[in-house]
């Protein structure tokens, strides 16, 4: 298979969790590469890292040591308001938990990273056309009748659909979910899963998907099993 | 952009932190009520004390006053004739009103001030607070042919109403003296009939013990019996007879006819006169046509007590209730001439005090300083009407801060009202915090709406406070009324106040700082809560439950 440059290295990443005088190592030096418009599956087991791996790798937090490269560019090091930025415009991500914001219906769930990236002035601008972009979204995800409920009028199904429309309104270089199917029964979640690899393969979409479902992780173009904070040979 | 828009739904969804708000409102509500209530009744106090000091008093140590008012006017006018706008002397003196109520004497305590009829009124207020219509345009010591008002002419609205006053004047003396009359012929026409009696049954044993009265005198007491006029004649060659009336009035063996003279008028203040009763009705010992006695001392060493019969001719009410149950008013000439303080040498009054009206805009402090440096301060006392107030209005300024500060505390109390609140919402939404922070907002951004949040509550909180305060302010008289209709409790007694509504003033400055105190309270209470949400770390934060 022949893939273009790697869009994000991760080299010797290191992490661990202190409770009490307890300390626990998740990650010990994890080596991972994703090509663009590859669609990677992260998968082993409960605590074996892989979520930790995708935090890191989303900017949400900060690893003990190691590299994290997006492009051509270290992006773990940055301050604070450039990671902020980098994680609103080039890191889409999806949680188990749908994580949507149960004040706002569908379309302004959408519509929220563009609204934490432009201030109340270009917002007023830009509206509209991130009002046209969203809806197409949800639409192309078969919500287009639902762009007004709240997520509790809902099911799961829309809700990730949901999810996936907002990590994706931004236009970001890479998709980073965390168990999208978690919460779903099979059907529900193969949808989902659809939704992805169509992503991935119209769109060239690089994915990154965490899962602990060998099933689902199949799907994937490259499997990367982690195990005791370590990546394991294939 | 998020920010305002969660703000919003925030404040949409969470109405748990309008009750936290609730008492943000209450507490702006009251801080406007008291400070306007209070404004109100200050303002009304400054414009009464005002009304009755002038602006500047220039006054002597001794009771027996300065000579010669016109010299020591011309050297005020020298010193600081450019603020003066006008000026005039005034006699006071303790005294002793007394007047007849029902055959009883009733005696108070009273200040006598002489005033100089022409110039007094446009020196002070004291014109305005008359109750006749032509007094209160130019005040006049000659007793007026009725037409006072009977209703409070300084009210706008409805007033203490005085039935009383509709028949005061020349039509009252008129009918007392017309009375006086009737009741004593009434008295005579009796003594004379008791005589006459007395006289029938001793008409035997009389040979025996008493000497015989002459048959005519005898036929002149039956005679009286049916005749008023014959009794009138009888009574009067009867001198040892004791006379009421005669003795109320020693004035009247002077050739005077009181049914269309007068004595000297005087102006009593309407509380020495009259009582409000539990209704609001104000009910009069004595009215405008009456004649009073006022017991005054001399002005020689020492002072004797002079006494002289006055008529009123109108009533003082400036609503302070301190002077209106204390001053008397009299023209200044005759109480010059009575008290013996006209100099029969030079022919020179003296008088008490100067009363000094400033031009606008003249500084009062300045202009007593200057005076203060003409006139030695051991013979004279020259003071603002504020110096001569101070202390009341100290006292009142006083009271204004301290239950702002209280009721400033009540706000604070609000706010921690807010914190507790804002923390709660902050736990609860800290999953919505990790949702944001993944989304890339920044920690000032999270802390920005919860700083906003709290804006905007406080701004609810105050512009609800705004309008319950000012509705409360506008309505305040009905609300009384309402209060007092439900509780059967009086709340504000105008026999007490002398004010019959409660008066009331809204300083737009005011209000500002109250309610920017509110809003920047309400907004400082979210600061922690917002400091808080904005350290949640976004791993744990998007964990929670």
């Amino acid at each position: 298979m022949i893939k273009a440059s790697s869009l994000l290295r991760v080299r010797d990443l290191r992490k661990s969790y202190r409770s009490g005088d307890h300390r626990l190592e998740v990650l010990r030096g994890v080596d991972f590469d994703l090509a663009t418009g590859e669609f990677v599956a992260v998968v082993g087991q409960s605590g074996s890292g892989k979520s930790t791996l995708l935090h890191l790798m989303g900017l949400l937090d900060a690893a003990d040591s190691g590299e994290i490269e997006l492009g051509e560019m270290r992006i773990d090091r940055l301050p604070s308001a450039r990671r902020d930025r980098l994680r609103n415009s080039a890191i889409g991500m999806v949680f188990q938990a749908y994580h949507l914001l149960p004040e706002l219906d569908a379309l302004e769930n959408v519509l929220a990273p563009l609204m934490v990236r432009h201030g109340v002035i270009e917002w007023l601008r830009v509206r509209r056309e991130a009002r046209a972009r969203a809806a197409e979204l949800l639409a192309r995800f078969g919500l287009g009748g639902r762009l007004h409920h709240k997520p509790r009028q809902l099911s799961g199904g829309e809700m990730q659909r949901v999810a996936i429309a907002r990590a994706l309104v931004t236009q970001p270089r890479v998709l980073l979910a965390d168990e999208p199917t978690g919460n779903l029964d099979e059907a529900t979640g193969g949808e989902i899963l659809d939704t992805l690899c169509e992503l991935n393969r119209a769109d060239g979409l690089s994915i990154v998907l965490v899962t602990h479902d060998a099933a689902i992780a199949r799907r994937a173009d490259r499997i990367v099993r982690l195990a005791a904070g370590r990546v394991e040979a294939a | 952009m998020y920010k305002l828009l969660l703000c919003w739904r925030y404040l949409r969804t969470r109405w748990i932190a309008l009750a936290s708000v609730v008492s943000v409102t209450l507490g702006v509500a009251t801080m406007i009520v008291v400070n306007a209530v209070m404004a109100g009744f200050s303002h009304e106090m400054q414009t009464r004390i005002h009304g009755i000091l002038s602006d500047i008093v220039f006054e002597a140590h001794s009771l027996s006053g300065f000579q010669d008012p016109v010299w020591h006017m011309e050297e005020i006018r020298r010193a600081a004739g450019d603020d003066i706008a006008g000026m005039t002397p005034t006699v006071a003196v303790p005294a002793m009103l007394s007047f007849q109520v029902r055959g009883q004497w009733i005696t108070r305590q009273i200040m006598f001030i002489g005033i100089d009829e022409t110039t007094h009124a446009y020196v002070s207020d004291f014109g305005r607070y008359l109750q006749h219509p032509g007094n209160r345009e130019r005040l006049s010591f000659a007793l007026r042919e009725g037409g006072y008002d009977t209703v409070d002419s300084q009210s706008d609205g409805p007033g203490p109403t005085r039935p009383a006053l509709e028949g005061a004047g020349w039509p009252h003396r008129r009918m007392r003296v017309e009375r006086e009359r009737v009741w004593r012929e009434k008295l005579e026409a009796d003594r004379a009939k008791a005589a006459a009696d007395q006289a029938a049954e001793g008409v035997q044993p009389a040979s025996a013990v008493g000497p015989v009265r002459p048959v005519d005198q005898q036929v002149d007491a039956v005679l009286a019996a049916t005749s008023q006029s014959a009794a009138a004649a009888v009574a009067s060659d009867q001198p040892k007879a004791p006379d009421p009336f005669k003795a109320a009035r020693p004035d009247e063996g002077r050739a005077m006819d009181p049914a269309k003279e007068q004595f000297t008028g005087i102006v009593p203040g309407i509380g020495l006169a009259s009582f409000r009763d539990s209704t609001g009705v104000d009910r009069f010992l004595v009215l405008p046509g009456d004649d009073v006695k006022v017991t005054f001392p001399t002005a020689g060493t020492p002072p004797k007590a002079v006494s002289d019969t006055f008529t009123v001719v109108d009533f003082y009410e400036s609503k302070m209730s301190e002077y209106d149950s204390n001053f008397v008013f009299v023209p200044i000439a005759q109480l010059q001439r009575m008290r013996g303080m006209i100099d029969p040498q030079s022919g020179l009054a003296s008088v008490n005090s100067i009363q000094i009206k400033l031009k606008d805009g003249a500084d009062l402090d300045v202009v007593r300083d200057r005076l203060r440096k003409v006139f030695p301060a051991d013979m004279y006392a020259v003071s603002t009407w504020r110096d001569k107030q101070g202390p009341l209005l100290s006292a009142v300024e006083m009271e204004m801060s301290v239950l702002n500060i209280l009721l400033f505390l009540i706000i604070a109390v609000a706010g921690f009202g807010i914190l507790a609140i804002f923390f709660m919402i902050v736990v609860e939404k800290t999953r919505d915090i990790g949702i944001l922070k993944s989304l890339g907002a920044g920690s000032t951004g999270i802390a920005g709406i919860f700083l906003g949040y709290g804006l905007f509550l406080g701004l609810v909180g105050a512009g609800a406070g705004l309008g319950l305060g000012l509705a409360i302010v506008w309505n305040i008289n009905s609300i009384r009324a309402g209060v007092e209709w439900c509780t059967g409790q009086r709340v504000f007694d105008p026999s007490i106040y002398y004010f019959f509504k409660i008066p009331t003033i809204i300083e737009p400055f005011t209000i500002f700082w109250i309610i920017a105190g509110a809003v920047a309270i309400a907004v400082a209470s979210s600061v922690l809560p917002a400091l808080r949400a904005a350290r949640l770390h976004p791993v744990e934060a998007l964990r929670h439950d």
